[in-house]
């Protein structure tokens, strides 16, 4: 039938998501159709990272990408945003093939973000966990604050019914 | 009473643990007041009520603004839509790169049925 069909022609995406564990940490997770020995590759080989790691939606130009993926190597990204040039750098930190990466972030004011990603495969298709350690509260809330929308929720109704608790003394 | 169905315990929840903080976000939410004025009202000392206002704040529940000597305190309802919508522009960023690693991922894994599978080091 025309439905059947149309399920093939539009694979659905996996889904993203993020989670702030603790006032120092997010975690987004997704799960890519892949092993994780190419999903590895595709984190650890320049010409793949630069193809994926800027979405083409974003208008940041990536203008160089330099990897030099073993512990204690050094990666480094500039891009261009309108007339600005900015750059992301940092240290590899541990590099365990297929299953474990983790590398600071040292471009930032506040001191060092360590970024630990696992990959866990099941089925030939591939768990990612990104896992990002901030310095501080304050280095995660100046980018702007995370928390676990579902919370937020839940805070909202929280808050909403102490209003309406309050109006009937 | 609302049903926390999460394990993980931010610091909204830490904050909402002690029966006085809950005590001043229902007062801030029928009318903005200062600190002296909810030490006041709660038997506190200032200091007191100051560390209770600073860790609502941390939390996003409170914002406070201070003119001249006197801090005002607010329900700080408008940082938590902020904070909402911070981690929903976060997860687009994520998920739009994603969307690209599996176009990425999808070649590798049409090249390497194609080629066979050669030993990676």
């Amino acid at each position: 039938m025309d439905a059947s069909r149309e399920r093939e022609a539009t694979p659905a995406k996996n889904p993203t998501t993020v989670e702030r564990k603790s006032e120092r940490e997010l975690v987004v997770t997704r799960t890519v159709n892949g092993p994780a020995r190419l999903v590895f590759e595709a984190w650890t080989t320049a010409e793949l990272f630069r193809r994926w790691w800027v979405p083409k939606s974003y208008g940041l130009n990536l203008l160089s990408c330099d990897m030099d993926v073993r512990v204690g190597g050094q990666y480094r990204l500039a891009f261009r945003h309108e007339d600005s040039t900015m750059e992301f750098f940092g240290t590899y930190l541990e590099v365990t093939p297929h299953s474990r990466l983790v590398w600071t972030n040292e471009e930032g004011d506040e001191g060092k973000t360590i970024t630990t990603v696992t990959f866990e495969e099941h089925a030939g298709k591939t768990l990612l966990i990104v896992h990002d350690l901030y310095p501080s509260k304050e280095a995660v809330d100046s980018g702007s604050t995370g928390a676990m929308p579902e919370a937020l929720d839940q805070l909202d109704e929280l808050l909403a019914s102490l209003r309406s608790s309050t109006e009937t003394r | 009473m609302v049903q926390y169905r999460h394990a993980h315990v931010d610091a909204s929840f830490g904050a909402l643990s002690d029966a006085t903080r809950r005590g001043v976000l229902e007062h801030l939410g029928r009318a903005n007041a200062s600190i002296s004025a909810l030490a006041e009202r709660f038997h506190m000392t200032l200091t007191g009520m100051r560390k209770h206002v600073g860790v609502l704040e941390q939390a996003g529940l409170v914002s406070t603004e201070k003119v001249g000597r006197v801090r005002t305190c607010k329900l700080g309802l408008r940082g938590l839509e902020e904070e909402a919508a911070w981690i929903e522009r976060y997860r687009r960023l994520w998920a739009a790169r994603f969307d690209e690693l599996d176009i990425v991922v999808e070649e590798l894994t049409r090249k390497e049925k194609a080629h066979g599978r050669k030993p990676r080091t």
